[in-house]
């Protein structure tokens, strides 16, 4: 229990392990853009909306918007920096680009975070449940038909490469 | 639009988190999902000196089933986990179908169920549900427990029965009996979107296949969710046929005062209740509707 | 980030104008690696907020600074006393209206405040937290007066915005072609309806946004500005007109852009206040808009009323066409304000021949956020208004609306053809050329449209709902303003760096320009090019993009600059190896024997040339692109909706867009275009709004009131791009292909809609299409039948 409004927190970004402190109020998106510089994680309303700022919290799509840098203490968290290995993409980022899914390209790593915690749920989606999944997330440029049939043909892909 | 200063307690025991809501109930907030709240927060709609952070509290989630078959829900459940789970889908069918309707998966992944019923938003789904199930709110304090019925617990726009002292830990849905149909239906401008006008209800069959009761909540057409007794009253006396249904949908546009706002008219919203309760009644016709949900 | 490497896309040689490469912009934003604006930290940065005024109309008293000056954290503030030396008014860019000028904006309010919105005071803090903790500690007295909040208040002048002016009607016009009494004397037919587009805008996922930051004793940039866009070299002129420093002495730099459509990159209040902010504090302030303040100070659109009518012969040959439209203009008059009233009386008209026009434009100030251009500007909202009274006059007269439409469209072997100066500011319209009844044809057969609407009718009311379908035909401009510049450079090893007035806010332009340097010089492999963009400093004079001119006027640019350089290269190496200019040429990016087998090895290597060069002039080349005239696509919209009459309700069950382009570039981008634009003109007809109370507040100040469309709502939606017509007014032939997807929406949709509830009386004249306002229709229009 800490009364201060200064609060030491460790969690694991990417794989890395990081320990900073931080304001009680500073969210978990400011934190994650100003402190550790990854500003792949946008901000489009800042008001749970537009899901721009979603990452994934140990398995699931959450908006860093709405969380505090404080609570992820403890936390295992994956943001669109940490989505390639080793340099090489994913399915579903190589997806995206094959598909022209992306123009302006401020929303997109809202969209490849919440898919990438949908597909691993949800390896065989239909359509429908594809727009349903990402019904959280505006995209102001694409009319998101591109993003939705990107994600299909990913999980076709990851399908496939499984056998 | 950034939040402002607070001091901030993650309390890991309820006995440390009612103690800590007691000391700070003037100047306090408790902060579970934080869907609705941290936009509040940050829209400073809102500025309390302190935050008391319900997510590390142990215990405080989770759904189970109570002996007499009731479901108990634990205030700090994500949506997400009650609109997955197989005992949910078992003992609450009318929860795990509405669900998906509650705004979208990543609201849903952190979201609660506790939160969203304190903080009370009229066109939100859960309190509605709770009130149509007679559900029974547990709301715990210094004092101890206190349990309020959902009629009494929602009072007015963003604003319940709970003190300023007490965290609402548990929510206690009766046990679904056997011959049970549930239908749900809302008008959203969007998938996803709070409802502009919603309704949910309960039919309960009795083995001849006749209504033996039935409860209608219509929610968005006022400052809180509402049974429409006088409907619920006239199915039972008269069962359920396409002209009942319709004239449940009249009733309930009687007995409603929606206002206006940016989304839809009064008018809009007293038509359109009709609609949604006898829609709403036409789906319990369907076997789907019954004790699990499809 | 202005530069960027293009890909290697290992897929052979020229030509690659008309091929679908993968965008080299995507593989830093799927990888989270762009640089937007707030990505950006400069060393030893500050946090700028802007204070608006919360009220629509008032006067404004004393401002007591004291207690704000003694938070801390808090760094500075200001307020129009103390710009007072500098505040000259932000000029217009576009538009010319007679009349609008005496209502253009300062960077903050001065006496008065016009809007909710309205920039009082900028505070510069450590943090944006800090600024905002401190903003309410700034006092500001204001005597609130009587709010104008729409055109019929305004236009009484009961409550004067600007009293010097003395009038809130801004300009006030006519505009006409042919004789319009004689063509409505010799009608057999006239309707007239009135019709209304509501207010909504372009509302980019990123919001505005910039960072300044000045040192007097520089050498080169005394203050530089990133975050610029749309038109950074327009925007620096005026910039350095107001803080009397020489353009020179300023450097703006285009970062990635996270969508613009319009609205975003003009000179607004903001652009003034922050480089001043950063001279004041001696530090670099970057100022980043949020959400609310985005609803409120960015440019609003479409709001416009319209009284249409039409005369048409028995046989519905199209007589004559007058109009008076009403516009609300906003509380100020904005760089580019002028547009939408003006090309929507100039695009009345559309496709079609039509005996005489005549239109009336009124421009109404209120109190409310000033008006700009949105993607496809008067155009979405006068296609609305005409294809609407188009459809019906074809019930009235019992012609299918295919046909009446088929049989007024300006026939190809009529082009060029000229709808008359139906501009004030502007030469006469000269529609250079164009199938325009081919493209109607096409819709009309890919749709099934005269089968579909047949099927609809007999199908009736079915469980509630009533389907219907709708076509909007629309001709739309490309290609406009000044020319364009670009110098392309051979680096020391045999790299391209094509330098592009240009600027991008997520067109693919790092993409398609690259395609055209690389075709334009013989192939130069598309992975060695890159492309410089929206970087005062990287190019003496540019423009910028707006109103389909990326492609085909920067890209025009680039080719012709592209085809000289190549030129210039084939001779450097024919001086340098004796052999003829005519027995060499630049291919494959190297300099080869013409008809040298494959595989030959290159009489030079663009390498070696470059590392032969006396004089590095002999490895560039500037060359600058002026389009004549503008270039005109034509196109078509076909809706097919499902109307659910007791909620009001409309799902959009087939949506197809044909348009010819000229040509493509790229195809898939050029898709890309007219999908995304048709979502965002469809969910501009059923959610987008913003929204006023009587007391001039905003109601739509959040993502949770100002709705847009998500993946859920609009998934069946198919384009075709053709390319029949190509343009013959640049060197591509292209015609530009960013708006046509959005101007039909409106149109098309309200067709639709009135299509499937006329048999209830219903006939769509007022947009959004939202449930409210289709349920009301409905209800109007049958008020005693209950619709259970």
């Amino acid at each position: 229990m800490n009364v201060s409004t200064r609060h030491e927190i460790t969690l694991t970004v990417n794989g890395k392990t990081e320990t900073r402190t931080v304001e009680s109020r500073t969210t978990a998106a400011d934190f994650l853009r100003d402190d550790l510089r990854l500003t792949g994680t946008h901000l489009g309303c800042e008001h749970g909306v537009c899901g721009a700022c979603t990452i994934i919290v140990g398995e699931a799509s959450m908006r860093s918007c709405l969380m505090f840098a404080v609570q992820l203490d403890g936390t295992t968290i994956t943001t669109v920096e940490g989505l390639a290995q080793n340099g090489k993409m994913t399915v579903l980022q190589e997806s995206f680009r094959e598909h022209h899914a992306l123009q302006c390209g401020f929303c997109t790593a809202g969209f490849l975070t919440t898919a990438t915690a949908f597909l691993k749920e949800t390896p065989d989606p239909t359509a429908d449940e594809v727009r349903e999944a990402l019904s959280g997330n505006i995209c102001r440029c694409t009319g998101y038909i591109p993003i939705v049939e990107a994600v299909l043909d990913a999980a076709r892909t990851i399908k496939a490469a499984k056998g | 639009m950034k939040p402002p200063p607070f001091a901030y307690f993650a309390p890991r025991s309820l006995d440390e988190a009612v103690k800590l809501i007691d000391e700070h109930q003037d100047d306090g907030k408790l902060l579970s999902g934080g869907q609705s709240f941290v936009p509040v927060l940050s829209l400073r709609l809102a500025s309390p000196a302190t935050i008391i952070d319900l997510n590390r509290v142990e215990g405080l989630g989770g759904a189970s089933e109570m002996p007499d078959g009731g479901l108990r829900v634990r205030g700090l459940t994500r949506h997400r986990e009650i609109e997955l789970s197989p005992l949910v889908a078992r003992l609450n069918p009318l929860l795990t179908g509405t669900m998906p309707h509650v705004a979208h998966v990543q609201i849903r992944n952190r979201g609660t169920t506790g939160g969203s019923c304190s903080h009370a938003d009229p066109a939100a789904e859960m309190p509605a549900i709770a009130l149509t199930c007679d559900a029974d709110f547990v709301l715990t304090s210094v004092t101890g427990e206190r349990v309020v019925p959902a009629g009494e617990f929602f009072q007015g726009v963003f604003t319940t029965a709970l003190e300023a002292n007490e965290i609402l830990t548990e929510i206690r849905y009766p046990a679904w009996p056997k011959g049970r149909r549930w239908g749900f239906e809302e008008m959203a401008r969007r998938r996803g979107d709070f409802a502009i006008v919603g309704s949910a209800v309960l039919v309960d069959f009795d083995e001849a296949g006749r209504c033996g009761a039935a409860k209608i909540t219509i929610f968005g057409a006022g400052d809180i969710p509402l049974r429409i007794a006088e409907a619920e009253e006239m199915l039972v006396a008269k069962g359920l046929t396409p002209e009942t249904m319709r004239e449940a949908g009249r009733i309930t546009s009687a007995a409603i005062e929606p206002r206006d706002d940016l989304h839809a008219s009064a008018d809009y919203r007293r038509d359109v209740s009709a609609v949604m309760v006898r829609r709403a009644l036409e789906q319990t016709a369907s076997p789907l509707r019954t004790g699990v949900a499809a | 980030m202005s530069s960027h490497k293009s890909h290697d896309i290992g897929a052979g040689t020229a030509p690659l104008i008309g091929r679908s490469l993968q965008r080299v912009e995507d593989a830093r934003f799927v990888t989270g690696t762009g640089t937007f604006i707030d990505d950006m930290k400069v060393e030893n940065m500050v946090h700028a907020l802007v204070v608006r005024s919360p009220h629509a109309h008032a006067r404004i008293g004393a401002i007591d600074t004291t207690e704000l000056l003694a938070h801390p954290g808090i760094i500075d503030v200001f307020t129009t006393a103390d710009i007072a030396e500098y505040a000259a008014e932000i000029p217009l860019r576009l538009a010319p209206l007679v009349g609008y000028e005496r209502y253009l904006q300062r960077p903050f309010a001065v006496d008065k405040v016009l809007y909710v919105g309205d920039p009082v005071a900028v505070i510069v803090a450590d943090s944006r937290y800090i600024a905002e903790d401190a903003q309410d500690l700034l006092m500001i007295d204001y005597e609130i007066l009587p709010a104008v909040t729409d055109v019929h208040a305004s236009a009484k002048n009961e409550s004067i915005l600007n009293e010097k002016a003395g009038t809130n009607v801004a300009f006030s016009y006519r505009v006409s072609e042919g004789d319009i009494e004689a063509a409505f004397a010799a009608a057999d037919y006239t309707r007239k309806e009135s019709f209304y587009c509501h207010r909504h805008s372009g509302v980019p996922l990123e919001t505005r946004g910039m960072i300044a930051s000045y040192d007097a004793t520089a050498t080169d940039h005394k203050l530089k500005v990133w975050g610029a866009t749309k038109v950074p070299w327009f925007n620096r002129r005026a910039l350095a007109k107001m803080l009397r420093m020489e353009e020179a002495d300023i450097r703006f730099v285009e970062t990635d852009v996270g969508g613009a459509f319009g609205i975003r990159g003009e000179f607004y209040p903001e652009d003034f206040l922050i480089p001043f902010a950063t001279m004041r504090v001696k530090r670099p302030v970057k100022w980043i808009e949020d959400r609310r303040e985005h609803l409120m100070a960015a440019n609003h659109s479409r709001e416009m009323e319209c009284d249409l009518e039409i005369a048409l012969s028995k046989d519905g040959d199209f007589l004559g066409l007058r109009g008076v439209f009403r516009a609300d203009m906003g509380a100020y008059a904005r760089t580019n304000g002028g547009v939408p009233p003006a090309k929507a009386a100039q695009f009345a008209p559309g496709p079609y021949r039509v005996g005489a026009v005549q239109m009336d434009v009124a421009g109404l100030m209120t109190n409310k956020t000033p008006i700009g251009t949105y993607r496809g500007p008067g155009r979405y909202e006068v296609n609305f208004f005409r294809e609407r009274l188009l459809d019906l006059a074809a019930a009235d007269l019992g012609i299918s609306p295919v046909a009446l439409r088929m049989k007024n469209l300006i026939p190809a072997d009529m082009m060029p053809y000229t709808t008359g100066k139906l501009c004030p500011y502007e030469e006469p319209v000269q529609y250079d050329q164009g199938d325009y009844p081919g493209t109607l044809a096409k819709i009309a057969e890919a749709f099934d449209f005269d089968r579909m609407k047949a099927k609809v009718e007999a199908c009736g009311q079915k469980n509630g709902k009533r389907q219907g379908v709708g076509l909007a035909v629309f001709v739309e401009s490309g290609g406009a303003g000044p020319s364009e510049t670009a110098r392309i450079e051979v680096t020391p090893t045999g790299k391209i760096e094509v330098f592009t007035g240009v600027t991008a806010q997520g067109q693919g332009h790092e993409t398609v320009l690259a395609q055209i340097c690389s075709d334009g010089m013989g192939g130069v492999p598309f992975g060695d090019i890159s492309i410089f963009h929206g970087d005062t400093d990287k190019l003496e004079w540019g423009f910028g993009t707006y109103h389909g001119r990326g492609v085909t006027v920067g890209g025009s640019a680039i080719l012709l600059t592209a085809r000289k350089l190549a030129a210039q290269l084939v001779a450097m190496a024919a001086r340098r190896t004796n052999l003829g200019i005519e027995e060499l040429e630049l291919k494959d990016g190297a300099i080869r024997k013409k008809g040298a087998a494959p595989g030959e090895p290159p009489v030079m290597t663009l390498e070696a040339l470059a590392a032969s060069a006396d004089d590095p002039a002999e490895l560039k080349a500037v060359e600058k692109f002026a389009p004549a005239n503008r270039t005109y696509t034509s196109g078509a919209h076909a809706a097919h909706v499902e109307v659910d009459v007791e909620t009001g309700k409309v799902e959009v069950l087939r949506y197809l867009i044909v348009e010819d382009v000229g040509r493509c570039i790229n195809p898939a981008l050029v898709h890309g275009q007219a999908i995304g634009g048709a979502v965002q003109g469809i969910g501009a007809t059923f959610l987008d709004e913003l929204v006023y109370d009587a007391e001039g507040q905003l109601l739509t100040g959040s993502f949770a009131d100002y709705l847009m469309a998500t993946s859920n709502e609009f998934p069946e939606i198919e384009a075709i791009t053709l390319e029949t017509s190509l343009s013959t007014l640049n060197p591509l032939g292209a015609k530009g292909a960013g708006e046509g997807g959005i101007v039909g929406a409106g149109g098309a949709l309200a067709n639709a809609v009135s299509h499937a509830l006329g048999p209830l009386g219903v006939n769509v004249t007022s947009l959004p299409l939202n449930p409210n306002n289709v349920l009301r229709m409905i209800r109007q229009a049958t008020p005693r039948q209950a619709a259970e």
